[in-house]
């Protein structure tokens, strides 16, 4: 497999682009490995990719029950931001932020990062009273945060509805200018390029259909293409959380919703960053084909369906139109849902579970996609050590016991 | 959108509803007695089942009755609905081939559709 560089994208642009070969290795399941990891997602392949790297654990399968990034990882926003209220997810939030920033090096791939900046606006005093004190926070826990008032707002996104006459004026917003937007179907590939070249088998169409639990103790996965013995098997399966969870007997604190998201026709570049806001609820961002990129909440039924309700576009459409007056004539291009993993405390679980060797990463809800490379990594530092690092050690299936919630709803703003 | 059928004024749209989460989940009459453990299995923990479902729904902007559902969340289709405190209907079956598989018709992921032979394109018929 041979390095992407600027030579071989001249060598291959000369040579008609015959060349490239594969990505990654296309494997046939073994019937035994160090470790599982179910879910060939962002998440999944990440957790794969710095097991391999970090902890020289390579003997791993990632089995995807579709195609590798078809499934979540495919059908969020690509938004990035770290601007968490609480410390416990000011850390996990930032260290992705912080692997963000180098990760299209680090795997020799084109993620398509850019760090444009995120405004969440704030539409009434309580709402800019409490995104303040978020900045504050944010600062204090080392996550870049800036307030900018209605005049600034204005300047750094033009195109911004700021008049005072608005049905939600804007007061102001938090700005975090490392935060941005990427590409998905590159992060999922680069992570399992990476993964692969260090050894790691990527096993498609391969859907998990039990766990093989003996004596409190996991010993593998039956599959769509055969049992798989593994001493460590990790669920990374984001809305189907519950139903991995449910094949080894442990109840989980969750609940799927499918989340709807839209793109419009492709339009010059207009919105110069990712603009979010929690009053009217909506957030959008431009995608690099110029398409607009539009996502809102979820749809209130438990539903493992991957569509949703058009009352719920139309209300985030409604949205959008109060923030950006300019859109209204524009025709939408394509639209669809994901089946999102919601905790009550709207905060991830990275846990080892009552069953010996068997960890649990879900429960993301709807902002997922901003903790790819932290979740991942600190999930590798769990799995290969049966021990939560620092930063994993919050978000452990007990809390729900003792009663230590990281709760985040509406704390780090309701759109994620 | 659903059309959902309560029992006390017929069919209406999905907008008319409020959503109630999951059904039979009694308060325990014991909690002071009870475990962290338990108590944190009442408060937090949910079936979210993929499958037949039975979940609560108020006709809000209606007759503002609560009643019960049984759902398919697999295909969205409601099989049934009964009132409050009556125990759910027998006799359904989810349709799906693996737990965590989709069924045949409804899961709103034509791959899966496509993959399961569901849908013929070169049969000429409607798509499922």
């Amino acid at each position: 497999m041979g390095r992407y560089s600027w030579l071989s994208l001249l060598r291959e642009g000369l040579g008609g682009h015959r060349g490239w070969g594969r990505a990654w290795r296309d494997a046939a399941p073994k019937p035994f490995y160090d470790a599982v990891i179910i879910g060939g997602g962002g998440h999944g392949l990440a957790t794969a990719y710095y097991l391999a790297k970090n902890h020289g654990l390579t003997d791993i399968a990632v089995v995807e029950k579709g195609w590798i990034g078809g499934g979540n990882a495919g059908r969020n926003t690509t938004i990035i931001r770290s601007n968490y209220l609480y410390d416990e997810s000011a850390a996990i939030y930032d260290h992705a932020m912080q692997l963000w920033k180098g990760l299209g090096r680090e795997l020799n791939f084109n993620i398509m990062m850019s760090h444009r900046g995120v405004l969440n606006l704030a539409h009434d005093e309580g709402e800019m009273r409490q995104l303040k004190r978020r900045v504050e926070a944010n600062r204090l826990n080392g996550v870049d945060a800036e307030w900018l008032d209605t005049r600034e707002v204005k300047a750094f996104c033009p195109i911004l509805d700021t008049s005072p006459d608005a049905r939600y004026p804007v007061l102001g917003a938090t700005l975090q200018r490392s935060g941005g937007v990427n590409r998905h179907d590159a992060v999922v590939w680069g992570y399992a390029r990476a993964a692969s070249a260090l050894g790691v088998d990527i096993l498609q169409n391969c859907e998990v259909t039990g766990l093989t639990v003996r004596d409190g103790r996991i010993e593998g996965v039956e599959t769509s293409r055969g049992a798989i013995a593994a001493p460590k098997v990790a669920s990374v399966t984001a809305g189907h959380t519950s139903v991995i969870a449910a094949m080894a007997g442990i109840p989980v604190p969750i609940e799927s919703h499918p989340l709807q998201a839209l793109v419009s026709e492709p339009i010059k570049p207009i919105t110069p960053c990712v603009v979010m806001s929690n009053a009217v609820h909506a957030y959008c961002s431009q995608s690099d084909k110029g398409e607009l990129v539009i996502g809102a909440g979820i749809d209130p039924l438990i539903s493992y369906t991957q569509r949703g309700g058009f009352h719920i576009v139309e209300e985030e459409i409604a949205a959008l139109l109060e923030l950006f007056p300019i859109f209204s004539r524009l025709k939408l291009m394509r639209h669809w849902a994901g089946i999102v993993d919601v905790c009550p405390d709207a905060s991830p679980i990275l846990s080892k579970t009552p069953v010996t060797g068997f960890y649990i990463n879900g429960g993301w809800g709807t902002g997922g996609w901003k903790a790819t490379p932290g979740s991942g990594h600190v999930f590798a530092d769990l799995i290969a050590r049966d021990e939560p690092n620092a930063i994993a050690a919050p978000f452990s299936l007990a809390r729900f016991e003792t009663g230590k919630l990281v709760a985040e709803h509406g704390a780090a703003a309701v759109a994620h | 959108m659903l059309l959902i059928p309560c029992p006390y004024c017929g069919a209406r749209d999905q907008t008319e509803f409020g959503y109630g989460g999951e059904a039979h989940r009694a308060r325990p009459t014991d909690s002071d007695r009870m475990s962290d453990a338990q108590w944190a299995h009442y408060v937090f923990m949910r079936k979210n089942t993929k499958g037949v479902f039975a979940e609560r729904w108020v006709h809000a902007a209606g007759c503002r009755k609560w009643f019960n559902a049984l759902r398919n969340t697999a295909t969205d289709e409601i099989l049934a609905v009964y009132r409050m405190g009556e125990p759910p209907p027998g006799g359904f079956t989810d349709g799906l081939p693996t737990p965590a598989g989709e069924p045949a018709i409804g899961s709103g992921n034509d791959g899966s559709t496509v993959a399961l032979g569901a849908f013929d394109p070169g049969a000429g018929g409607d798509r499922p």
